[in-house]
């Protein structure tokens, strides 16, 4: 019987094995970032321990990095986390992408772009978006913090063999409907905890047709399914991307790679535990309207009713939610008007997604009550984007242009959503308070929310397109 | 890390389904570069309201639950971020067991590092004491060794990877027990897949 890729890579590396205990699993790459990192540095010196394979690490700081006026930090105690990480990797030998340095970016847009991840890899971060670096077929998770030691005492992690699961995307999608789209609707449709406990692949010519930047954006938001990772098997697409990178394998030794990477596909017999099945019939451009990221609908449609539900708990969760939200059942998602717009974040920061937006903004002007920012995914993408002229088209509709960062994905720098104001966002988290206290997030693709941004309040982005993204 | 076997008082219940993280701490607090001190922000928009005042009908704050070391709440408690910092809140609060439906995995694996134990129970049991909880003062024994909680005169069985429960049963540092596999780590390494 065949094997999905699942199977295949976590069997490679397991290290110990014994019935009823977790499987002890070898860690092929350990990024690590500011917020998550300094307990476990610091457990490292109490115990007089030492980071086993510095030469697996790669750091670099991201989520409170100021991304204007760089390099003033006005923030004291990100500050401190920012100069707490600096004087650990020296210190232990960790090889850092510091605030300034050209690879320096968000963690997982920095990954793939320096070559660093690769299929077949295992690959953690104290982060949970980490499931970004599947689009490219490697079991990538988000740890914690004593994780996070563990691995660098040890390279390695006890982890119970997750169940696999397949998720296959059915039907060619349509004009307009992005990758953003399709895991926003796998997340409406089968709930926000449907993978707990699993790794899924997302399968299907949909997904395969996908640039490598859009599978990440798919990958990247599988937590917000509850999977432990989410991955894409490699295909010439995944080993074209990498070709010639930084940290790829280069020569003879890049053309041994590519044969294992695409061995690792799923077989075409393989089993998973589960398999669902969304048709893109069902995707169109999507709007959260509530505080996780499973409460949107397409845009056509309206904030839904309590009575669409029958659980006395879910009709409970979208009053809560809509309370929050200040949005009322059955307000059509086109009527909701926002004041702020960002685009940036792990899940939509890269080249493409600047482009897409770009494309919808061209020769237009951002809505007077709105305002607006872009913050490049890293340093990389942000000069790229530059030799195009996509900071100008953006700066000319009446964007801010920043430096890359997390920034408003969760506002622990300066970049925050002011109390009641609503805002239109790329990121993946519309939880309560992520981008500022009584802040309204609103997630949505990069061409929605470009849209949004010159129309004032939420649009099909269809209807003013006249290119396809 | 303490080690946890039985813990008695009353339960918190705090009916609500997906937790996330970001409620539980929430960001403007993670700019410590200690473990400890996080239990004063544990759920703090929901504790406080914008001037800092206490929000009275909000469980933490009423004064029927002080001192509790149990957390009762619904489905898919602790997912979103990553963040141990939520773990790391809820022990330093007072809470070293969490009893839900189901977990979120970051989240479930973080609880076993620090010494918080994370109770699996069916819906109906947890709706069960989430109701009896909330009506008056419930008080509960969960005993790690028998895998029971016992809250009312009724016992509610739960399961518990044997290894985990050895580890919280101990207060076992993880690392020192993985140093152990050293010879199985290294003739991994000499076999290991590698390009670059
Ligand atoms: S961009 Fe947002 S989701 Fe991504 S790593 Fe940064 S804070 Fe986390």
């Amino acid at each position: 019987m065949g094997k999905n890729i699942i199977e295949k890579v976590w069997d490679q590396h397991v290290v110990y094995h014994e019935d009823g205990k977790p499987d002890l699993l070898y860690i092929d790459l350990h990024l690590l970032h500011e917020v998550t990192s300094p307990q476990a540095f610091e457990g490292l010196r109490l115990n007089h321990r030492k980071v086993r394979r510095p030469d697996l690490c790669f750091a670099t700081m991201d989520h409170n990095v100021p991304t204007k006026n760089l390099p003033i930090i006005n923030d004291p105690i990100a500050k401190t986390q920012i100069n707490t990480l600096a004087k650990n990797c020296e210190e232990f030998g960790v090889p850092l992408a510091d605030m300034g340095h050209p690879d320096q970016g968000i963690v997982h847009v920095i990954g793939p772009q320096l070559g660093l991840t690769q299929p077949g890899k295992t690959i953690v971060c104290g982060d949970s978006h980490t499931s970004t670096h599947g689009a490219f077929g490697a079991i990538a998770f988000g740890i914690g913090t004593s994780e996070v030691e563990h691995v660098l005492s040890t390279q390695t992690l006890w982890q119970s063999k997750p169940k696999t699961m397949q998720i296959h995307v059915k039907g060619e999608l349509g004009f307009g409907v992005t990758a953003k789209d399709i895991i926003l609707a796998i997340i409406a449709k089968f709930g926000i905890d449907v993978g707990t406990g699993h790794i899924v692949e997302f399968t299907g010519d949909a997904i395969h047709k996908l640039s490598m930047e859009e599978r990440m954006t798919i990958c990247n938001m599988s937590i917000e399914a509850g999977a432990k990772a989410g991955l894409i098997s490699p295909d010439e697409i995944t080993v074209d991307y990498i070709k010639g990178r930084k940290y790829a394998p280069q020569g003879d030794k890049f053309e041994e790679a590519k044969k294992y990477w695409l061995s690792l596909a799923s077989d075409p017999d393989a089993t998973y535990n589960k398999t669902l099945v969304i048709e893109t019939s069902e995707i169109e451009p999507f709007v959260t309207w509530g505080t996780n990221p499973s409460m949107g609908s397409g845009v056509s449609k309206t904030v839904p009713y309590a009575s669409n539900y029958t659980e006395e708990s879910d009709k409970q969760a979208l009053k809560k939610a809509l309370t929050y939200m200040d949005l009322q059942e059955g307000t059509p998602l086109t009527d909701i008007e926002i004041q702020h717009v960002f685009i940036g974040s792990c899940t939509n920061s890269r080249l493409h997604d600047l482009r897409a937006a770009a494309n919808v903004i061209k020769g237009k002007h951002v809505h007077p009550n709105v305002r607006a920012i872009v913050v490049p995914g890293s340093h990389s993408v942000k000069k790229l984007a530059e030799e195009e002229g996509i900071d100008k088209i953006f700066k000319d509709a009446g964007f801010e242009w920043r430096e890359s960062g997390c920034s408003m994905c969760l506002a622990m720098n300066e970049d925050v959503v002011p109390a009641g104001e609503r805002c239109a966002s790329t990121s993946n988290r519309n939880f309560e308070g992520r981008q500022g206290t009584g802040a309204r997030t609103h997630l949505v693709s990069p061409p929605m929310a470009a849209a949004a941004a010159i129309a004032g309040h939420f649009v099909d982005v269809r209807e003013i397109m006249n290119v396809p993204v | 890390m303490e080690p946890i076997n039985i813990v008695k008082s009353v339960v918190t219940p705090l009916n609500r389904k997906n937790v996330d993280t970001d409620q539980i701490i929430s960001k403007e607090f993670l700019k410590r570069i200690e473990r400890t001190g996080f239990g004063q922000f544990v759920f703090y928009h929901w504790r406080f309201d914008q001037d800092g005042q206490p929000i009275e009908d909000f469980v933490l704050n009423q004064p029927k639950y002080k001192g509790s070391k149990i957390l009762v709440a619904h489905e898919n408690f602790g997912c979103g971020s990553s963040r141990e910092h939520a773990p790391w809140a809820i022990l330093d609060y007072g809470f070293n067991v969490v009893v839900a439906p189901s977990f979120a995995d970051i989240f479930h694996n973080n609880c076993f590092k620090n010494g918080i134990l994370p109770i699996e129970l069916k819906v109906s049991e947890i709706e069960e004491l989430l109701a009896k909880g909330e009506q008056s003062v419930l008080e509960a024994e969960v005993n790690l060794q028998n895998q029971t909680l016992t809250a009312d005169g009724k016992v509610y069985h739960f399961e518990i990877n044997p290894y985990y429960k050895e580890m919280l049963l101990n207060g076992w540092d993880e690392i020192a027990l993985t140093f152990k596999y050293e010879d199985y780590i290294k003739n991994y390494e000499k076999k290991r897949v590698q390009f670059s």
